[in-house]
């Protein structure tokens, strides 16, 4: 190994490229949590009673819990009353009516992103949410999107608009007291997206929110919901940036799908927050909780994750599947440099009958990082005939880093089939030799060989984001040999 | 082309190449004939710029220049060529994708614009049916389940692909069956070329009658013992190592 390792020590020169900070003037609040803070946020948002109350009821359960500590992931302790709870670009009058009214500094830097907002340079096919710390502050092609009925609006606006919707879905995928993250995000989340999709209705683009932490010392909580009513389909997509800082910043994020009779939602997410140095300063601490429930028969739901940022990730997108025959599956690319740590995975809860349930992960660990899959695949006694099959692959690139897999199996039902498969590898000696052999450079060889690696994840990807994420696991491993 | 003076190399510390001396010329067809251990791969290794072998002293000239300061990628785009005796696997990288980025590393090392896509699937097409590869093997993952005899000609396919100036096959026929070897020595053939050299490393004759050599040395202890021409590798075949004095680790016969 002697060749990889040294290309691999020289790893970790590049900077990351989405870390500059817009200088925008903004409405933060002062750091602390109270009960205050909670009537505060409420109120600047308008809410109607039920969620003040929701937010309340969550932050009592909060204030019992305490923090886990099961991952396999180490950081100091967070102090809860160092963030602040709420941070919104300062606004001329009203929210904007349309994106003419839209900051322009805020329409550069999300083009500065590649994430043009304006109607002229629109990306093609895909409408967009853009959530700028704690708020929503455009929404494209809202036209086509309501002729067809499809609902895609920012969660505050959702709140106003269609509290009926809101108050019975939200909560109803994951309660308020889930768990530490999820209850201290109920309190206190103030945006994220909402979709509806009625039944029938095939959404005639993709939908995508795009987050971006810009304040500092600000924690960001959004709340995504997604509705798939009966025999409808929605995919959709998330992508995440953040300037560089020293501080570590806190992100917790908890989204809710829901799944009706017949019904299809495809949610992929491009995460790339920033990761901190190469000393391991700064970077985001993503503990996050996505859960869809299929509740209905025949249901079918798909997470496809790309995460190559954060300082420390911990998630694990799951599947509830209650009705008859539904579908779960996860694939996952999920790569660590330097001192990033990841432990991620996901739960797939089979309670109907002839459910299955299909988990791919891909985990790439180089630098000194530590990349572990966590996954739980669950048989309830209903769950007849229910299957799941599981890969997980890990890439090993140098010999400072780790990859760990923690699988747990439970089945409470005798038919149920399981299947789990798992390998670790290396980048070896080898194949680096015959690539650099042809006249390719270490570098492009390491991003060929990681990105081969990668292919059966890429492959579930929306066809835009499959290159994007291919470019990003090129860039993130940049520097990753000498 | 190719001046080989005095090479010395080790591997973890222990010396394999003994001062090696060895000139090529383009046109020519060189074959380094030698029992195992003897370090025929090693010397293969060296040339094309393998890490895990330490140079301790001697020249390499390749055209002129110092072959031994550049990097291993370097030396491949400028010409040199290693067929390797087993193939790496890479999952999930398709031979397309790999020998696009290895043919327009090359292009855009010397200067020439970038093949597409779609040139580069015909040329690659054409390629790949002269060494009776299907086609359909360019879609697969590099060397990924290939039999032994694809393996080999794959590589083949990958020398005619970079058109290198110098090809360096190492024991291109291990592990083919005689039809394998007869396709693999075609290839070979339509290397040959007047501004190209040939340096083909093998244990066993056999391959020397589908390629002829034009000149024929033998390795031993890490020094050429003897240089000769075609007739060498016969005699070889009919003697044995042993003729020359020297220990064939697995006495195995000269005739393969």
């Amino acid at each position: 190994m002697a060749n990889t390792d040294r290309q691999v020590n020289e790893l970790i020169k590049r900077e990351y490229e989405h870390g500059f900070v817009t200088d925008i003037e903004a409405d933060t609040f002062e750091p602390g949590l109270n009960e205050d803070v909670i009537r505060r946020l409420s109120a600047i948002k308008n809410e109607p009673e039920f969620m003040l109350e929701w937010r309340l009821k969550a932050y009592r359960r909060w204030l019992e819990m305490d923090e886990p500590d099961w991952a396999h992931v180490d950081f100091p302790k967070v102090d809860y009353n160092a963030i602040s709870y709420y941070s919104a670009p300062k606004k001329k009058e009203d929210m904007p009516q349309s994106l003419d009214e839209v900051d322009p500094e805020l329409l550069k830097t999300y083009e500065k992103l590649g994430i043009p907002l304006h109607e002229r340079a629109k990306l093609a096919g895909v409408a967009v949410d853009a959530v700028f710390d704690s708020v929503s502050v455009a929404t494209t092609f809202k036209e086509p999107l309501e002729k067809a009925g499809v609902i895609f609006c920012p969660i505050s606006e959702a709140v106003q608009k269609y509290p009926e919707l809101v108050q019975k879905y939200l909560g109803s995928v994951v309660p308020v007291g889930d768990n530490y993250f999820a209850a201290l995000n109920s309190a206190v989340f103030s945006d994220g997206s909402f979709v509806y999709i009625p039944k029938g209705v095939r959404c005639p683009l993709e939908l995508s929110t795009y987050f971006r932490i810009n304040a500092a010392n600000t924690g960001q909580f959004e709340r995504t919901l997604i509705v798939a009513d009966d025999d409808s389909y929605v995919s959709y997509l998330e992508g995440c940036t953040a300037p560089m800082r020293d501080e570590n910043q806190l992100h917790a994020a908890v989204v809710e799908l829901v799944v009706l009779e017949n019904a299809q939602i495809k949610y992929s997410t491009v995460q790339n927050w920033y990761p901190g140095d190469e000393n391991g300063k700064g970077g985001i601490y993503n503990f996050v909780t996505k859960r869809a429930a299929c509740i209905g028969n025949n249901s079918k739901v798909s997470w496809t994750q790309v995460e190559t940022g954060s300082a420390i990730t911990w998630k694990y997108p799951s599947c509830v599947l209650r009705g008859d025959n539904s579908v779960g599956e996860f694939y996952s690319v999920a790569l660590t440099h330097n001192y990033q740590q990841a432990d991620t995975g996901t739960k797939m809860i089979h309670l109907g009958k002839n459910t299955s349930s299909t988990i791919i992960s891909k985990g790439i660990s180089a630098g000194r990082s530590s990349n572990a899959y966590r996954g739980l695949v669950k048989f309830g006694p209903g769950a007849e005939a229910a299957r799941n099959f599981t890969q997980c692959d890990s890439l090993l690139i140098g010999d400072r880093c780790a990859a760990h897999t923690f699988p747990y199996i439970e089945s409470q039902n005798k038919t149920a089939i399981v299947e789990h498969e798992a390998t670790t590898s290396k980048v070896s000696d080898e194949q680096m030799f015959l690539c650099r052999q042809r006249g390719i450079d270490a570098e492009q060889a390491v991003s060929m060989i990681v990105n081969g690696f990668c292919k059966e994840v890429f492959k579930e990807l929306p066809m835009e984001f499959a290159v994007e994420a291919g470019k990003l696991l090129e860039v993130s491993l940049e520097g990753s040999v000498g | 082309m190719l001046s080989i003076k005095n090479l010395h190399a080790s591997v973890e510390g222990k010396e394999i190449l003994k001062g090696i001396n060895l000139e090529i010329n383009p046109g020519e067809v060189h074959a380094i004939m030698g029992p195992n251990g003897s370090g025929k791969s090693t010397l293969s290794q060296v040339l094309a710029g393998n890490e895990a072998y330490e140079v301790t002293s001697g020249e390499v000239l390749f055209n002129g220049e110092n072959l031994l300061d550049k990097e291993t990628e370097e030396r491949a785009r400028e010409g040199i060529f290693l067929a390797f005796q087993y193939p790496v696997e890479i999952p999930g990288v398709s031979n397309l994708q790999f020998l696009r980025t290895a043919v327009n590393a090359k292009r855009k090392h010397l200067g020439e614009p970038e093949m597409n896509a779609a040139e580069f699937m015909k040329l690659a097409r054409e390629v790949s049916k002269q060494v009776d590869l299907n086609p359909d093997f360019l879609k697969r993952g590099v060397n990924e389940g290939f039999s032994g005899g694809e393996k080999k000609r794959n590589e083949i396919m990958q020398a005619l692909l970079l058109q290198p100036k110098l090809a360096i096959l190492d024991e291109t026929d291990s592990g083919l069956d005689i039809d394998a070897l007869k396709v693999a020595s075609d290839g070979v053939n339509a290397l040959r070329s007047a501004d190209r050299a040939i340096l083909m490393v093998t244990h066993y004759q056999r391959l020397l009658n589908h390629i002829v050599p034009d000149h024929v040395h033998v390795l031993a202890g890490g020094r050429i013992i003897k240089s000769g021409g075609r007739e060498l590798a016969l005699e070889l075949e009919e003697k044995g190592y042993g003729w020359l004095g020297i220990k064939d680790e697995d006495d195995a016969p000269v005739a393969g």
